[in-house]
Parts: C-alpha cells; structure tokens; sequence
C-alpha cells in the first residue's frame, strides 16, 4: 500500500515538475511571451486535437492493444466531415452526427479484426493507416475540400465569453472538492485506508488554483477556446468512464491479465471491440475539430497523429504492457509535447532538431518510469 | 559406489521461510544412473535446479562437490560448463530451426563472421549417430516427433561433453516404443561412463534402468537404496507414508440427489496422439466433494476445463445440471449455469496481479452492482454496494490483507487463493471446481480452504476437487476418480481408501 502511494505520488510530482520546468525555460528563453495570454489560447489549442486522440488511446493501450491508424483516420473522417459540410451543405448538426457515427464504425471494424479475428492489433492498424489514407485520397482526388461553412468554424474556432466560462468552471471545481470529501468519507466509512489528507486536498486544491488561473488568463484573449471546453469535457466523462464504471473496470483487468479475466467470465472479446469503437468516437471528436480549425478536409491532415498520441500516453504514465494508466496523465502527456512543439517553434528552432528533442523526451520518460519502477 | 563424481551434501533450500528442501544428501558415481522419485511437489525438481545452477551458490544451504570440487555456480552456463545437462519436461528445442542449429545453439562452431557449416553437419551426424537417431542435420525440429526431439536434446547434451545428464519426467509424454529407444539410450550412455540421474513417475522404467533410487518426501531425504532390492510397492510405500488424520478436518455432512451428470466427455487437441480426456462419464451429487487424482497429464484439469467452458481444443460432452441438459461453451455459460472454478494456475488464470484485491474478487459480478439498468455496456458501478460485498467475503473466507485496495500481487499464495475462491463464491455456484486448491499454499491457509469447503458442502454446493495431493484427495473427498491417460480408471469410496490403492491405479498401465 505504502508503496503504491509513493509511486503514483512520485508520478504525479515528476509529470507536474517535468511541464513546470518546461513552463519556466521557455518563458524565460522567450522573455515572458511564452505565458502570454494568446500564446497559451495558442498552445491549449493544439493540445486539444493531440490530447482528445491520447484520451481514445489511453483506453486501446490499456487494454494491452494499439492503435497506428488514428492519424489516417483522423484524416479520413476529416475528410468525410468538410465533404458532408463543403459538397453537401448538411446541417452542421448532421454532419456532427454522421461523422460521429462513421468513426463508431471504423473503430469496431478494427476492433472486430482484433477481438474476434485474433490479428494483432499492430497489424490490423497498420494496415488500417494505409487503407483509411488511402480511401481519404481516393474520395478527395487528393485536392483540398474547401472552404467549410461559418457553423463548421464554431468547433474548432470559436470561443466560451468569460461569464459562461467562468460559471462552468466554478461549478466544476466546487464539484471537484465535494467529489473528494464524498469519497474520503465514503471510504472511512467503509474502514478504507484514505490516501494522506493533505495530498488529496493539496492535489484538488492545485487543480482548483490552476483551472481557475487558466480561466482568467485566457480572459485576457477572446476566452476559452471551444475545443478546450470539449477536451475538458471529455476528459472528465472518460475518467468516469475508467474508473466508476463495469466496463472500465474491464478494460484494466484485460491489461492485467486478459486469461484471469476470462476465466472470470468477462466478455472480453466483446469488452475489446467495443474500446476500439470508443477510440473511433474520440478520432472523429478529433477530426471535427482539425477540420473546423484548418477550415478545410485535407489529404494530408493527421499524418502521423497517431504517434503523437502514443507518445502522450506513454509520456502520461500508460504502460504498453497493459493494465496501467489514466487519461489525466495522457492529456499531462499531450500538454507537455505541445508545449515543447509549441515552445521551439517560438524560438524558431528548426524542425529537426523538435523531432530529435521529442524523441529524446520520450524516450527520457519511459527510461525514467522504468527506472523508479525498478528500484522498487 | 565407484570413486563420487557427484556428492551433494545437506542442502536446504527455502523459499521465504518455507522449506523446500530440508537436509537432502546424494552422492552418485561414474557412469552410475540414480532415480529420484517423490509425489508432485516433494522437492526433486528444486533439488534438480540447485543442481544444475538455476538456483545459484549462495541462494540455498549446503555443498555440492563435482569431480572433488565444490561447485559455485551462478546460472545453468556454469553447470554445463562442467558437464551437467539438465533436460527438462519440457522441451527447450527451438521448432523452427534445424536439428543441427538447435544442436549448436549458443555454441557454433566457427568464427564470428561465419559459420562453418561443414564442420558442424559432419559433427551433427555423428551425434545423431550415438543417439541411434537415424535424420538428416539439417531437418527442421518441427517435423520431428516428441520422442525424437527428446534424443535430439541429448544429443545436444552430448556435444557440451556431458558428464552428468539429469532427465526430468523424459517420458511423461512419449509412447512405449519411444521410451523403449530412450531408455535403451541412456543404458548406452551408462556404459560409456555418462552418468544419469533420472526422474519419473514411472517405476517400472526407473526399477529397470536405475543402479539406485533416492526417495525425497516433503523436502526430506527418506531414503537411498539399491534399485535391485526395490519393488514398486516399496517405492510407493516410501513416497507416501505419513499420518494424515490430524491435517484434514473432516466433518459429516449430508449427501443428496445427483446434480451433475457428466457422459461421455471427450476432449482432443489439434495434432495431437490421443484425446487429453478419453470418453469419461461420472456424476456428482448434491453436498459431496468429489476427489479427483491421476498423475499430471492424465487429463484431470482438461477434463475440468471441459466442464467450465474454456478448454482450448476440440471438445464434446452431454452435461446435465438438475437433469437438465446444458451446452457449456465458454466460461460464461458455465458461470450462468451455475459452475465456477478455481483454476489450477493461479498466476495466470487466476489473478489480475496489478488489481486490488476487492476488485479481484468483484470481477465475475460486476454487473450487480450496476447503478444504471439502461446500458449494459457503461454503467456505473455502485461502489458503496460493491464494497459491502467485498467486505463480507473478505471476512467470510478469512483473506489476510492490509486493505482490500491492495493489489493482489503483494499477497501470500494463500491468501489469493482465498480470494479467487471468493470471487467464484460471489457468483453463487451450486457446483465448485477446484483445481489444486492447495497447491503453494501453507499448512494454516490450507486448512481454512479444507473447513470452507465442509461449510460450502453444509450449503449444499457440490465440490470437485482435483489434486496431485494424495493425502489431501483421501483426507477431505467423499468419493475419489482416478484418471490415468485421458481415461477414467477407477472410482473409489473415501472410507478405507490408501494412497497406494491410488497410486496402483494411477500409475500401472491397464490396471
């Protein structure tokens, strides 16, 4: 128990330090305009496409499975969405739903081959990379599809006033903090060792202190941005999802050990087509978005998003063996490798030396949880 | 005896704090083969490994003199370096390669940057040749036959200049003809100053091949005796005698209708010589705890993997449950029909090691605790309720740990395995299947799974167990199967059953 705690402490710490470090090295290497309110609006912006693919992956991983063809799919469904908008003019409405609904099915597709088919997920995704960017092509003739319409703009452009901001964020933290102090008591009641008080409250009250900051700081520029408010929104029906409910429960005993688990009379093959079908949902979030923002279907769009996601889950503490993980450590993920992304193209350091610093911090992440994991 | 090549003296080996081996001594001399014979779990196969190194210097007590020189080894590289090879029960081959590669694997001969193919077919053949295995070098080990892959092995024994050559249950899974060449073999080997030391549960093959049998009961050296002046009857006799009453709380109980009728189940894996579970049909009645023994391999845990659902070949059975007849294909058609199993592999087919422990024992029935009727998939889990569950079998089955949030892992064998029988429980089976139960687990932990179970039969719920415990089948079961060769070859009841009537039937062929 002592254990356990120390090492999820020693996590959270590490992950918080790791984006405070990067924080203050690139506002001070940028003399302050990298916490400018318009480059945060900025940089949250491109986190949000990154971490709501991490958020569907997060899942696919703990489940001691992978997902190589989010980044095609993003781009496909991309596609779908600003051929549905730009050719067909449906209502915006539709064209949420249908993409939605598309990316259902292409997540199950996949998920079918590796749950009841038994092909290795590696494989079924690889070849789903190919053939989703493929059928992109082949349906846009490889041009761009353009301009969306002004409602297609509202999701990825758009901002939340302040006074609307502000209200969801208050009633979140205050639901936060009773979330905690239910728990806690629930928990005691039940004779439950709690974690220390002053971590629980610390860590709610960190979390209060930041969201409220963020708020008041993206104040400053037109407010939050709405895609924001859809990851946040997502992120917290999702933590819900993974941990207070069957199904959740089921994805982790999977990871932990899939023969357990079916002896325990999990249906997992059914429990694991249905993780790649909520993978496929978060992929089409995601391309709604990027089309929205970019204003166009593009054929090039999500190239290599899926390792972008990856990267951030495994960043955010995912282990690829399986059975470990949260979706708040992979949105911590995300933010850090956009920050780094975000932080060298202010200080116009060239490309490739952002793909060599990317992969060393990988790498430098996964060393390190190895390492503590070890010592213990 | 000849001048020792072999003098292991007073070795202990504990695995944290339980004893294993408890002051084993053998000696064995040149071109001399001594079989080790004991029940499952007696110690030879931890004795072997402190042998040949897999258990380094230093991790166990005592000392092992070879050719004179104390051994202090610190893995199998070392061992074989000196001439001990160690063939293991399973086979260590690698199927895709050739006979000759796997011949030489780890150690080629050539040069880093080529290999000296020549060399190696030309010396590949001759140690075909003195294993009389009459094959092309450059066959594919996959195309060969278990028996033949077994002298491929000692044939690559043979190339690290064996002096000793320990074989593990070598025939466990061959046919008569393939024991006959192998036994042939190392009488061949004997003679060539080779020593063997030779394990098996066959005592008819160790009486005709050994110059001596060493006993080892419970970590304990009973006895080294000529093969000569042995019986099988005497070996048994060795192997099982202890008292038994005072471990095995029997207590009375009522025995009803028959719950479960079992015909004809047979079960086969793809490729294989002959079906895991050869057309057995039994019963188990209302409130009786059904032992059932063999050796290992006799189709005990298939023909308990048929009844749950998840046995992984080919597969047919009638079953009838209250006299209803039932189709049981995966597991959770078994949980419904009310059949829930404590497998025989705790580690893999038990736990999710990394979970707590509450959430282990909640994992079959979450769907209880749905809050949300409406979605079956994403419903919430009331963990107040969840919880409670979790509490009461906690205290019920008596599972020592600090907090149900644990994770399992960190528990003792015993007190998981406490926790997987309450995960079955919470399902509320009317038929238990517990395989090796107390397999791993202390003396205090298998006592409480012993009164749990008279508690559970008290219920009425009817228990089969399977068990290579002899003691433990005899001590607790009402009514005894024992399975020899996917066969069922006797059924016996409790009351003045011995472990050598069992063991005469689970060992001799067509008794």
């Amino acid at each position: 128990m002592f254990i356990k705690i120390k090492t999820n402490q020693l996590q959270l710490f590490a992950m918080v330090a790791a984006i405070l470090f990067i924080v203050v090295f690139f506002t001070i290497m940028t003399d302050g305009s990298f916490i400018s309110p318009r480059n945060i609006s900025n940089l949250l912006r491109q986190t949000a496409i990154v971490g709501v693919l991490a958020i569907g992956m997060v899942f696919v991983i703990v489940s001691a499975e992978i997902d190589l063809s989010v980044g095609s799919m993003m781009g496909l469904l991309g596609g779908i969405a600003a051929i549905f908008d730009v050719w067909f003019h449906f209502p915006i409405a539709l064209t949420i739903f249908l993409t939605l609904g598309i990316g259902l099915l292409l997540g199950l597709f996949n998920g079918w081959w590796v749950a009841y088919q038994r092909v290795p997920s590696f494989i079924v995704t690889l070849a789903g990379m190919l053939a989703f960017r493929g059928v992109l092509v082949g349906f846009t003739d490889g041009v761009t599809v353009a301009p969306t319409s002004s409602a297609m703009s509202v999701i990825g452009q758009s901002y939340i006033p302040f006074s609307w901001g502000i209200s969801v964020v208050s009633l979140l933290c205050l639901g936060l903090l009773a979330r905690v102090y239910s728990r806690r008591k629930a928990k005691q009641q039940h004779g439950v060792r709690n974690q220390s008080a002053k971590f629980e409250y610390s860590k709610a009250i960190a979390m209060v202190v930041a969201l409220l900051a963020l708020v008041f700081i993206l104040d400053h520029y037109r407010g939050i941005p709405t895609p924001i408010l859809l990851m946040g929104g997502l992120i917290i029906i999702l933590t819900y999802v993974a941990k207070r409910t069957a199904f959740g429960r089921r994805v982790y005993a999977i990871g932990g050990n899939i023969e357990a688990t079916r002896m325990s009379g999990v249906n997992v093959e059914r429990t694991k087509m249905l993780v790649f079908g909520l993978n496929g949902i978060m992929v089409a979030v995601a391309a709604l978005i990027l089309t929205s923002r970019l204003g166009a279907g593009s054929p090039a769009a999500g190239n290599m998003a899926e390792l972008d996601a990856i990267a951030a889950c495994v960043i955010g503490g995912t282990s690829l063996a399986g059975g470990i993980g949260t979706v708040f450590g992979a949105i911590m993920g995300a933010l850090i490798m956009s920050s780094l992304d975000n932080g060298m193209s202010m200080l116009d350091v060239p490309t490739f030396w952002q793909l060599i610093v990317k992969g060393a911090i990988l790498l430098l992440a996964v060393w390190l949880d190895v390492k503590t994991k070890k010592a213990h | 005896m000849k001048q020792p090549l072999l003098d292991m003296r007073d070795i202990v080996k504990s695995f944290s704090g339980v004893r294993a081996l408890n002051g084993v001594s053998i000696t064995l001399g040149e071109g001399e083969v001594l079989s080790v014979c004991g029940e499952n779990g007696s110690g030879k196969s931890t004795l072997m490994k402190v042998l040949s190194g897999v258990w380094p210097y230093g991790s166990y007590e005592g000392e092992i003199y070879f050719q004179g020189e104390l051994i202090q080894a610190s893995g199998i590289r070392d061992t074989e370096a000196l001439g001990i090879v160690i063939i293991h029960q399973e086979l260590a081959l690698v199927q895709e390669l050739s006979v000759m590669d796997n011949i030489f694997l780890g150690n080629e001969i050539g040069s880093f940057a080529r290999l000296n193919d020549e060399a190696m077919h030309h010396r590949a053949s001759e140690l075909l040749g003195r294993v009389k295995l009459n094959i092309q070098p450059d066959m594919l080990v996959r195309e060969l036959g278990v028996g033949q892959q077994q002298l491929v092995e000692i044939a690559k024994a043979l190339n690290k200049n064996v002096k000793l050559l320990i074989l593990d249950e070598p025939t466990s899974s061959l046919t008569s003809a393939d024991i006959r060449i192998l036994l042939d073999i190392v009488s061949e080997l004997r003679d060539q100053g080779i020593a063997c030391i030779y394990i098996s549960h066959k005592l008819d093959e160790v009486l005709a091949l050994s110059d001596w049998v060493a006993v080892i009961r419970d970590g304990d050296h009973i006895a080294t005796k000529v093969a000569a002046e042995l019986t099988q009857h005497d070996i048994i006799a060795m192997m099982v005698g202890r008292q038994l009453e005072e471990l095995f709380p029997r207590e009375d109980h009522e025995i009803g209708e028959v719950v479960l009728r079992v015909n004809n189940a047979t079960a086969i894996q793809a490729g294989a010589s002959r079906p895991q579970v050869d057309n057995v049909s039994f019963d188990l009645h209302r409130g009786e705890i059904l032992g059932i023994a063999g050796l290992i391999g006799s189709g005990r845990t298939e023909l308990m993997q048929c009844l749950y659902g998840c046995y992984d070949g080919q597969y047919q059975a009638t079953v009838e449950l209250d006299g209803q007849s039932k189709q049981i294909r995966t597991q959770r058609s078994a949980l419904a029909a009310g059949i829930a199993m404590v497998p025989e592999d705790r580690k893999r087919h038990g736990i999710v090691p990394i979970m707590s422990v509450g959430r282990n024992i909640t994992l079959s029935v979450l769907d209880n605790y749905k809050t949300n009727h409406f979605s079956s998939v994403f419903g919430g889990v009331d963990e107040d309720k969840e919880y409670q569950d979790i509490e009461e079998y906690i205290a019920r089955l008596k599972v020592k740990t600090a907090s149900p949030e644990l994770a399992i892992k960190h528990l003792s064998g015993g007190n998981q395995q406490k926790a997987i029988i309450a995960k079955c429980l919470l399902t509320h089976p009317k038929i238990l299947i517990l395989d090796e139960p107390t397999r791993g687990i202390d003396v205090g932990a298998k006592y409480e799974i012993y009164k749990l179970m008279y508690s559970l039969v008290k219920e009425g719920m009817s228990i089969i167990m399977v068990s290579s415990e002899l003691p433990e089948v005899i001590g607790i079961s009402d009514r005894v199967l024992v399975m020899h060769e996917g066969k069922l070859k006797g059924e016996f009841d409790h009351q003045g059953l011995t472990q050598e009537i069992i063991m005469n039937c689970a060992i001799k062929e067509g008794a």
